[in-house]
């Protein structure tokens, strides 16, 4: 069999985080009751007119430089037409002649190394809505919130070669536009949305093969199974002599495998033309330098100044950067309780557990910095312990308790009074003469049972080091 | 006391001299409607019990005094059915649209309101205002109250119609290729397009977004300059409208027009122009001369392809703003279907006429992948050399003058056979749109068939005021001629 080459290009639609529509007032808010979030304008109701949204150019200015990308200064709108009963205007605003961005790339790294994957471009544009089939009635209902909502397409360039790759470039991605603040890249709610253009070339060959472009993968691993899966296609096609026709397929993440949707020949003509309804978008070389001094720290020196600043380890930064939700947490949380490495502690062991016991995305944390610093301060000033502390944790993981009035309600706070703890010891002692012997006798191992029982007895509401140092007292006495 | 027949200024100084309520207007404009709509078809939907309610809480604004200083308080107004009126049908006179209620006003209908105009019916138009003659219509052709054998032009043929009836004291239309000062010609009324960025089009039902314009028909000119006082504005609704520093457009009309500089271009006359009609026009540059304007013939470059530039232009929008229409949110939808496919093709096949059609069809065409720069393209670029010659005469002249349509009235069924001379009718009024200004076009005496001729004045960018002031010291050298049927 000969060796191939996979050539991977990524086209990347990202909802934009603005509170309201690019070209009306209505709420972007995912998950309304239908037809809730929409108007005359988003609906597309005859004689309306659309007003472009300035913070949707700020965005995609935004991701545009830290893309590395050029700012078309003078971008336009155009329309792209086409029937669907989810685009209220049957035409969908978008950029095909002047993007606002262009001519960039970022860096990845994979275990083979580091790469650059270029960007194409970036374009601005607006969701259609959703269709929704009611089997019950046998019909389909639109909902138009979103309508409207904005949004980015990131084209890359084909420079990808492998799954690996393109997870590497999907996650850099997800990991800056979170860090802008321009898209919470839930892919669940399809707020990031990939599609795959792959093609193979025996390899050393100069030129592409012919591509497909690969629609409805819905979370990363679905991505690396599609790849995965058309690669094999294409090559068992041209190993048995076949051609590669160029199609959109879409992609069966349960059946594992991909189906044709419609091909080049039958490719719709979208007939796009200059969007009359709006004028250009010109952008000032001062309104560009104010989105260019407001461009937020990005994961890489985050890294950095987290080990630095905080002394933390680099392998712990790495991880508490990878999302901005707990990179914000950790940074949130240290600022009020002034302990960095206890913050680090509970996000690198209990959250990272909880994390994968719920399967929870970081985006969809909700433990509150306030919170974990409250947690942190309860320990140090030796109201908790740590035992109690991780169940304390649970509870405000889980159920967002407040970790204050938990602790109070449920009288989990450490007895501080030695004379109860003396009593209890005292008793513990008694209670198990042998152990005392085999103390006495040199098993310091004794020492531990007898702490471990005096603790149970205190129902965990003790301090074990406290705990220690009054049945050393004891039997020092004894 | 025929008050039908006074100016819509007129109107609202009697009334707010209180010589005559708002109710009486109203009803002395229903009658009036009642007596004649049955014969020229100007309105799609009169709206009595609406008009009469308005008609109170305008009078009780007017005796309050919050209206003394709207030029249009109290007056009767119609509105071209392409323009929104909230819980009132909007139709394009299309069977698309026939049962279309808006859920909104357009920018021009809050600010007639708040000016305390009483919108009094809704105008019949060529379909989608496509067609020059208002025969395109779902509802049957309107008839030129000059000559009932006759079109009034299109497409806000209803509204011309209804101004030279006696229908309406004023009316709003919409201009994309000539649709105000077409019909306004062959009626014999005063009907202005302005500057493209002067009128919101918020609420105007698109034909081809970069070209539509509102603007008011009237009898005078001066009726026009208080609509426009009136109706334009900035609206931040509408990223086409730019913001100017006056809106005052009354308060510019003086008779003075000495020293006044209008050209008319040479390639305007002689070949394709009715004699009479020319002579016509040449009548009326004597008057604007004799008035101490400069009137002088020159040659204005780059028209030759104008109207295949608009019409490639238009169309191409056109496709594209009205694929809304398909049977999915909102409109008629054809009652029997299988599928989605069935409700697109059948729903616009049959909801749509077949001048609408062809248009969408030709817009398709030549946006389509491998045409659109043979022709799309092409015909931006006529576009931006019209632009370029307008400009370079507005150099030398602040109006240029020359007709509003080639003839006067046509028959009616005469165009509808030959779609490509109806184009061609549009010669001297599309150039204007493409280039963005402002045209007026103003009734300048009858053909030896009685038909009304009309000049156009066309003006530059946001220069309404020039060509106000020329229409209007035109028109106090003679009465008003009203159409035979109103007496």
């Amino acid at each position: 069999m000969k060796v191939y080459e996979t050539v991977i290009g990524l086209e990347v639609h990202v909802e934009l985080a603005t509170k309201t529509k690019i070209f009306c007032g209505c709420s972007t808010k995912f998950g309304g009751a239908p037809n809730t979030h929409c108007c005359p304008v988003c609906t597309g109701m005859p004689g309306t007119l659309p007003v472009l949204n300035k913070k949707v150019v700020e965005y995609a200015m935004a991701a545009g430089l830290a893309l590395g990308c050029k700012i078309t200064q003078k971008c336009k709108f155009d329309r792209k037409n086409y029937f669907y009963p989810d685009l209220p205007k049957a035409y969908q605003v978008s950029q095909l002649y002047l993007p606002i961005c262009r001519d960039g790339g970022i860096e990845i790294e994979t275990p083979a190394g580091k790469k650059r994957i270029g960007i194409h471009e970036i374009h601005m544009e607006e969701d259609a809505g959703k269709l929704v089939h009611d089997p019950w009635e046998d019909v389909t209902l639109v909902d138009y919130n979103r309508c409207g909502v904005p949004l980015i397409e990131i084209v890359s360039e084909p420079d990808m070669r492998s799954a690996q790759e393109v997870i590497a470039y999907l996650e850099k991605l997800k990991l800056i536009l979170q860090y802008l603040g321009v898209s919470d890249c839930k892919m669940q709610e399809g707020s990031l949305r990939a599609d795959i253009n792959l093609s193979v070339r025996e390899m050393g060959a100069k030129e592409f093969g012919t591509r497909t472009e690969m629609k409805n993968m819905n979370s990363f691993k679905a991505i690396a199974r599609a790849v995965e899966g058309e690669r094999k296609r294409q090559i068992e096609l041209l190993e048995e002599g076949r051609k590669v026709i160029q199609e959109t397929r879409r992609w069966d993440d349960n059946k594992d495998m991909s189906f044709a949707m419609r091909s080049k020949e039958d490719a719709q003509d979208y007939r796009y033309f200059p969007e009359p309804d709006l004028v250009p978008v010109e952008i000032s070389d001062e309104w560009l330098e104010e989105i260019r001094s407001r461009q937020p720290e990005l994961r890489d020196e985050k890294m950095v100044r987290y080990e630095k600043e905080y002394g933390i380890p680099a392998y712990d930064a790495a991880i508490i950067t990878e999302s901005k939700r707990m990179a914000d947490l950790f940074e949130q949380a240290t600022q009020l309780c002034g302990k960095p490495k206890e913050v680090s502690n509970w996000l690198m062991v209990e959250t990272m557990r909880l994390m994968k016991e719920t399967q929870t995305e970081p985006e969809d944390l909700t433990v509150s910095p306030k919170k974990l610093a409250a947690l942190i301060l309860l320990v140090e000033k030796g109201t908790i312990n740590r035992t109690v502390a991780k169940k304390v944790y649970e509870k405000i993981f889980l159920e967002d308790v407040d970790p204050e009035e938990y602790v109070t309600q449920n009288g989990l706070g450490m007895v501080q009074d030695d004379s109860l703890l003396r009593s209890t010891a005292e008793a513990v002692l008694a209670d198990n003469p042998q152990s005392v012997a085999d103390y006495k006798g040199g098993k310091v191992k004794a020492m531990g049972y007898l702490v471990g029982q005096t603790m149970r007895a205190m129902k965990g509401k003790a301090d074990p080091a406290r705990v220690n140092e009054i049945i050393q007292a004891l039997l020092s006495k004894q | 006391m025929e008050i039908t027949k006074w100016s819509a200024r007129e109107l609202s100084d009697k009334i707010k001299a209180g010589d005559i309520s708002v109710s009486e207007a109203v009803e002395a404009q229903l009658a009036q409607i009642e007596k004649k709509d049955a014969a020229y078809n100007c309105y799609t939907r009169v709206l009595p019990e609406e008009a009469r309610k308005r008609a109170k809480e305008v009078q009780r604004r007017i005796d309050s005094g919050e209206l003394e200083n709207s030029p249009l308080a109290g007056v009767p107004i119609a509105i071209k059915d392409n323009i929104c009126t909230k819980g009132i049908l909007t139709t394009c006179s299309s069977r698309m649209l026939k049962d279309f209620k808006p859920p909104y006003d357009a920018a021009v209908i809050e600010r007639l309101n708040a000016a305390g105009a009483v919108i009094i019916g809704k105008l019949n138009m060529d379909e989608f205002a496509m067609g020059s003659t208002t025969e395109t219509s779902w509802f049957g052709p309107t008839k030129n109250p000059w000559d009932i054998t006759r079109v009034p032009g299109g497409s806000s043929g209803g509204a011309a119609a209804a101004v030279a009836a006696g229908e309406a004291f004023l009316a709003l239309g919409s201009d994309t290729g000539g649709s105000i000062r077409q019909p306004s010609s062959f009626c014999g009324v005063t009907g202005i397009k302005p500057t493209y960025g002067t009128v919101s089009r918020y609420g105007l039902i698109a034909y081809a977004s970069s070209l539509d314009q509102i603007g008011p028909i009237a009898r005078t000119a001066e009726d026009c300059a208080a609509a426009l006082d009136v109706i334009s504005g900035a609206d931040k609704r509408d990223s086409t409208c730019i913001s100017q520093e006056s809106y005052a457009y009354s308060e510019a009309l003086t008779q003075d027009i000495k020293g006044m500089r209008i050209g008319i271009p040479s390639g305007y006359l002689g070949e394709g122009l009715d004699r009479e009609v020319e002579q016509g026009i040449l009548k009326a540059a004597d008057v604007l001369a004799s008035l101490g304007a400069v009137v002088e013939e020159f040659d204005l470059k780059a028209v030759d392809y104008a109207i295949p530039a608009y019409y490639v232009i238009a169309s191409a929008e056109a496709s594209s703003n009205l694929s809304r229409y398909d049977g999915v949110k909102y409109g008629w939808r054809i009652p029997e279907y299988e599928d989605l496919q069935d409700v697109y093709l059948g729903t616009r096949s049959k909801g749509f006429g077949s001048e609408v059609k062809r248009r969408m069809m030709i817009g398709a065409f030549v946006l389509s992948s491998g045409y659109y720069d043979a022709y799309y393209n092409k015909a931006l670029k006529v576009k931006a050399l019209i632009k370029q010659g307008f400009d370079e005469a507005f150099r030398a002249y602040d109006c240029i003058l020359g007709p509003a349509a080639p003839t006067t009235a046509m028959k009616l069924g005469e165009s509808l056979s030959d779609p490509l001379k109806m184009y061609l009718g549009d010669i001297y009024t599309v150039s204007v749109n493409l280039a963005g200004l402002p045209g007026i076009s103003v009734p300048c005496g009858l053909d030896s068939r009685g038909l009304p001729i009309g000049m156009q004045l066309i003006g530059r960018a946001f220069g309404e005021k020039d060509i106000l002031r020329a229409a209007y010291a035109y028109e106090r050298t003679r009465e008003y001629m009203f159409a035979p049927c109103t007496e």
